[in-house]
This record gives structure tokens, C-alpha cells and sequence, in this order.
């Protein structure tokens, strides 16, 4: 493993030059070029800042509870979903051309985090312009929530990319799998309205859907950077060290889950140039 | 320093699925596997150190560019080890790793880090790079844009600038012209003086010869011969004119059959090599297994490296063959042969009129071979008359 980790190094020249392609060629042919991956966040969060005034859903400052939830999600969605696909849509260089495989799903990934970066900036840059600022004393918990995040989103990627190269059915799957799993997360709505809802019935359903790890990403990330006054009823009835060792397990947990997922796709990597 | 390459009982096993199920659902309910395993490479080995060049060659389906992959790290073997020492650069197909929408200097990059080199390296080569492949004016267009001789010459100019201690080099040669040939064969041999270890895959025997150190012929993925090149490359053209009446590969659904073809010269059945110019006929038994409206034959003609040379067929002869209903014999009457020498190979078929369906095909169903007149070094032949013209 310590030597699989090696070569990765060793290769990840191709991991950035693949990144790049992706972004490159996602703009290519368009007069803008990369001002395009500047204008696309900073048109999307416009969109969503002003659509999710007018919606509000009885949150204050609704956009930034959105936006904080959504971001993560975003990233997490498109590195699933496009690493799904990374081994079959580079065929023609797994056929041809030898490098550690893990480079694929690792690519899509990165390409969804440097849509996350620019996004975010975009979002915290408008966060100053809107003097919404940010709360200081929670700000730690983001850097927890983005570990986790990526911990999680680079090891399903790894396992749906290994299977979706001999079942196909994993790519529709996941799209089917990432809208409920969409609305099982409290990005759109409040995750204390959840709770009250869920613990009137019984404490057992809200403990069901903190089963959920993304779930905790997601009040990680809202607990970092929404502190409206309404804060208290908008976000989960959970401390902010209750949060932190939540995101923790799930780091935990999710560095596992990546250890196996990576372990099975180095070996079913060994058969893609033949299968695809 | 310099690489080496040891192969040592490399095995390599396909599944051959009838229909490749590629969905659970397929999978669940095909409860039999229709698989059957075909041995593209068994128990081969070889080896070249730093300083050789190895040439692989065999016949259309030996196993060669298999090996290459393997060696390659790209198909993994289902037996043996491959080891090397160094880094190594392949060079399997044209263009394999471009990117079409890339310019010609970011492919160049993308393509310097797949052959392991980092961007500061790739930076100082990068001028050689260009020079090498004369590539100076369009660098800055998207490679879609490039014809396949630019591409071949950006590619390997790349795979021969990244400091290779093994080369790995499949056929892609053939494309640039003759000036870019005559440079990369020069590039070639100032890696062997400079002792690294290159593995050439290729058709072209006199290659080998000239080029290797040292050759391997595959057949049916086994080591059939290996040592001097000279002896490799005779015995390769020694199995070339062996292999009469085996035919490749076949299929149809039969409701008319080719049972049987019969190659015949003035004095009969064909049993040793033709002039330039023989005539020669060959016959094709057709047995019929349902009645079959209009059915057309064709025949056509490859060389030695599967070019396609000559074909006809009932069709464009202007000949309808009507409903067949007992079992028929068809003559083709071939003019004077315009080869001066190789091997040929016939394959025969028969199909519907529109080519929707195919009823029976041979490839490669019998074979002919022309010998060139002693030190007449013509490309074709040609019937000539001369004769004195009235004053």
C-alpha cells in the first residue's frame, strides 16, 4: 500500500494535468474561455441568493443557510457522479496508456473541488459585500466538515467507478440514489425543523437520519457559517463539540471506507483496459 | 544508467463472451456464462537488457500487441511476471493519450506526464519536442486539427524526449513519411549505442533485420522462434508459406455454405508459387441448406500485411445467380496476375444483394503465392505486346 502511495506521488503530474484538461476542455471552443468557470459560480449563487429571498422557507437570511449546505453538496454530487464515469470516459487512455488507474476518480473529484473553491469564494465574497460576515467562534468547524466531505465523496467515488465499468447500471443508479439522498439531507430545509418534527414522533427516527454522513457534513458546514439570530431553532439541536465529534466519526469511519474502496478498485483496475 | 526487460512465463487469458452482459440485470439472468476462454499469450519469455532491440513479429492475431500491452503495464498477465529496470515509454498507438480538444503544447505536457515525466522537466525538453516533430507553427491548435502524420510525429517525438531506458514501439512507425522515418530510425539507434532496451513490434521483417539484436516470433501467442533475428524472420516467412487452407476466421448464418476452393493454372491444381502475369481460377462449392433468393458472391484479395488488393464479385459482374436450390460450383476466372511476388490470401463469401445479410464467409480461405522473376525488381506486372509498326 505504502508503495501503491509511492507511484501516485510519483504520477501526479497527470492527476493535475488531468484536472486541468477537464476544465480546460469543459471551456474550450467558447470565446470567454476560463472566465466562463469564474462566470458560472458567481451566476449560480446570484441565481440561488435572490430566487431563495423570495422562497425564504421561514429561515432568516434563507440564502446563506442554503447556499452553506448546498456548496458541499455541489461538490460532493458532481465528484460521485462524474467519477462514476471517469474510467469509461477516458477509454481511450486506459486502453492505451499505462498510469496508477486511481488517477481517474481522483481527477473528477478535483474537478469538482475547484468548482467548489471558486464557488465558495464567490459565496464568502458576497457574504462580506451583504455584511453578513462570518462567526468566528464556529468558523473551526469548517475545515472539519471539508475533510470529512472529501473523505466520503473520494471513497464512493472510487467504488462506483470500479463498478460502473462491468455493471452500467451504477451511473443511473446513482442518479436515482443522489436525489433522495438529496432530500434526505437538510440543505433545503432546516435541520432543527427536522428534528422537532422527528423526535415528537420518536427520538429513534431523528437517530435514523443522523445515519446519514453527509448529513453531518452538511450541519457541519451550516453551523460554521450561518448564525443568524434564529440560528438556535434553524440548525441541529446539536453543540457545536457534539457536531465536531460527529464529523470526526465520520472522518474515521470514512478513512476506512476509503482504505477498502481504494483496495478494490487498485484491484479491479487491473482488468479495465480489457473490460471497457 | 540503463533498463532491462525480463518476461518470464507470461500467460494471458480473455473471456470471450458470447454477448458481453454488462448490466445486473443480464448478469442475473443469463444463469449460464456463454464464456470461453481464448489463450491470447502462453508461457511466453523473453528478455532484452540495456543496449538491445528486440523485435517482435508473428502473424495478424499471434499475440504480439498483447505482449506489448502487458510489458506496457496496461493489461495485467493472467500468468508470469514482466520486470523492468528504468523508466519506460510506450509508444503503442498513434496519438494515445492526446487529447483532440488540447493544443499541441498542452498535449505535449498531458503527454510528458503520462510517460512520468514532472512539468519542470517536460519544460526544459520542450523545445526539442517541437523541433523534433516540425511541429513549430502548431503547437498552438487543438491536435483535432492535426492529420495523422502530425500526430504520429508529436507522439513519438514526445516518448522519444522523455529519457526512456525502455522503448516500447508498436507499428506506429509506418504513418510519417519517409524524412521522419529515416529521423526516428536514426533516434532508435542512437538509444542502442546509448544502451537502452527497445522493444519494437512490427510487419515489416527487413526492420527487424536491419534494426534488432535479437527477435521473437509469436504464433498463436506461443514462443515459436527466438534468437538472431536473420533466423527469427526466416522462420516467420518459412510458416507464411505453410500456412495453406487455413482460413482466419468465419461466419453467416449458412444458408449457404462454402464447402470447399480449389486454385487451378492452366496445368491444374496450383501447388507451388506463380509468375507475374499466370492465370489462375479458383472454384467455389456452394452448398445450399435453404433456398436463398439472388444470393451474391464475392471474393477478395490481401497481401502478406493484410492490405486489401483486389476484389469482385457476381454483383458487379453483372451476374445474377437467381433462386440456388441444389449445390453449385462457380468458376472465377482471374486475368493475368499483376503481382510480381508475396503471398496472397483469398477470402470468400457469400451474401444477400443489398449486404444486409451474410450467408457464409472464409477469411483468408486459401492462399497463393507469386515469385518475383530473378533481378527484375518491378512493382507489378503488366502484359505487354510489341510489334513493329507498318512503315
Amino acid at each position: 500500500m505504502r508503495a501503491r502511495l509511492r507511484e501516485l506521488a510519483a504520477y501526479r503530474e497527470i492527476l493535475i494535468n488531468l484536472v486541468r484538461k477537464e476544465l480546460k476542455v469543459k471551456y474550450t471552443a467558447s470565446v470567454l474561455g476560463t472566465i466562463w468557470s469564474l462566470l458560472n459560480p458567481v451566476v449560480f449563487l446570484a441565481v440561488f441568493w435572490f430566487v431563495s429571498k423570495i422562497l425564504r422557507g421561514g429561515v432568516q437570511d434563507y440564502p446563506v443557510f442554503l447556499l452553506s449546505g448546498l456548496l458541499a453538496w455541489n461538490l460532493f454530487s458532481v465528484a460521485i457522479s462524474s467519477g462514476a464515469q471517469s474510467v469509461i470516459v477516458n477509454a481511450n487512455l486506459v486502453k492505451k496508456v499505462y498510469f496508477p488507474r486511481e488517477i481517474l476518480p481522483l481527477a473528477a473529484v478535483g474537478v469538482a473541488l475547484v468548482d467548489f473553491v471558486l464557488q465558495s469564494a464567490v459565496f464568502f465574497a458576497l457574504l462580506l459585500v451583504f455584511t453578513y460576515g462570518f462567526a468566528l467562534d464556529f468558523l473551526w468547524l469548517y475545515p472539519l466538515a471539508f475533510v470529512a466531505l472529501i473523505v466520503l465523496g473520494t471513497g464512493i467515488a472510487f467504488l462506483v467507478s470500479a463498478l460502473n465499468v462491468r455493471y452500467r447500471d451504477v451511473q443511473h443508479l446513482i442518479g436515482l440514489g443522489l436525489i433522495v439522498w438529496f432530500w434526505l439531507t437538510p440543505i433545503v430545509y432546516a435541520p432543527g425543523t427536522v428534528a422537532d418534527v422527528l423526535v415528537e414522533r420518536s427520538q429513534v427516527y431523528w437517530n435514523l437520519y443522523l445515519l446519514n454522513p453527509v448529513a453531518w457534513v452538511v450541519m457541519g458546514f451550516q453551523g460554521a457559517l450561518y448564525h443568524s439570530p434564529d440560528a438556535a431553532e434553524v440548525l441541529a439541536p446539536i453543540s457545536d463539540r457534539g457536531l465536531a465529534a460527529g464529523l470526526g466519526t465520520v472522518i474515521l469511519l470514512g478513512m476506512l471506507f476509503l482504505y477498502l474502496t481504494w483496495r478494490l478498485y487498485f484491484t479491479r483496475s487491473g482488468d479495465f483496459a480489457e473490460e471497457l | 544508467m540503463t533498463g532491462s526487460l525480463h518476461v518470464e512465463g507470461v500467460s494471458k487469458v480473455f473471456r470471450i463472451y458470447r454477448e458481453k452482459p454488462s448490466s445486473i440485470k443480464q448478469r442475473l439472468l443469463s444463469s449460464r456464462t456463454r464464456a470461453e476462454d481464448f489463450w491470447a499469450l502462453r508461457d511466453v519469455s523473453f528478455a532484452a537488457e540495456g543496449g538491445e532491440a528486440l523485435g517482435l513479429i508473428g502473424h495478424n492475431g499471434s499475440g504480439k500487441s498483447t505482449m506489448l500491452k502487458i510489458v506496457a503495464g496496461i493489461l495485467r498477465p493472467s500468468a508470469g511476471v514482466v520486470r523492468q529496470r528504468g523508466r519506460l515509454a510506450g509508444l503503442l498507438e498513434l496519438g494515445a493519450g492526446f487529447h483532440p480538444e488540447l493544443t499541441g503544447k498542452e498535449n505535449v505536457y498531458l503527454n510528458a506526464s503520462f510517460l512520468g515525466l514532472s512539468r519542470r522537466d517536460t519544460e526544459k525538453v520542450y523545445d526539442d519536442i517541437v523541433a523534433f516533430a516540425e511541429l513549430e507553427d502548431f503547437m498552438g491548435t487543438a491536435v483535432k486539427f492535426y492529420s495523422s502524420g502530425m500526430l504520429v510525429r508529436l507522439g513519438f517525438a514526445c516518448a522519444v524526449h522523455v529519457d526512456p531506458e525502455v522503448i516500447l514501439i508498436d507499428e506506429v512507425l509506418a504513418v510519417g513519411d519517409e524524412a521522419f522515418q529515416a529521423r526516428c530510425l536514426d533516434r532508435i539507434r542512437a538509444f542502442q549505442r546509448e544502451g537502452r532496451t527497445i522493444v519494437l513490434v512490427t510487419h515489416a521483417l527487413d526492420l527487424v533485420r536491419q534494426f534488432c539484436t535479437k527477435a521473437v516470433m509469436l504464433d498463436h501467442g506461443l514462443v515459436h522462434a527466438t534468437g538472431d533475428p536473420d533466423d527469427v524472420v526466416r522462420e516467420m516467412r518459412m510458416t507464411i508459406l505453410k500456412q495453406h487452407l487455413e482460413f482466419a476466421h468465419e461466419e453467416g448464418s449458412k444458408e449457404i455454405e462454402i464447402t470447399g476452393t480449389r486454385l487451378l493454372n492452366a496445368l491444374g491444381p496450383v501447388t507451388g508459387p506463380l509468375g507475374p502475369g499466370d492465370r489462375l481460377t479458383l472454384e467455389v462449392d456452394l452448398a445450399v441448406h435453404a433456398a436463398v433468393e439472388d444470393p451474391v458472391v464475392s471474393i477478395a484479395l490481401h497481401d502478406g500485411t493484410n492490405n486489401f488488393v483486389f476484389g469482385a464479385d457476381t454483383a458487379q459482374e453483372g451476374m445474377s445467380l437467381g433462386t440456388l436450390t441444389a449445390p453449385t460450383t462457380l468458376r472465377f476466372a482471374l486475368g493475368p496476375l499483376p503481382f510480381t511476388s508475396g503471398k496472397y490470401w483469398i477470402t470468400v463469401g457469400v451474401h444477400s444483394r443489398d449486404n444486409q445479410r451474410t450467408y457464409h464467409v472464409q477469411e483468408q480461405r486459401c492462399s497463393f503465392e507469386v515469385r518475383r522473376v530473378e533481378d527484375r525488381r518491378e512493382q507489378f506486372y503488366m502484359p505487354v505486346t510489341i510489334e513493329v509498326a507498318a512503315p
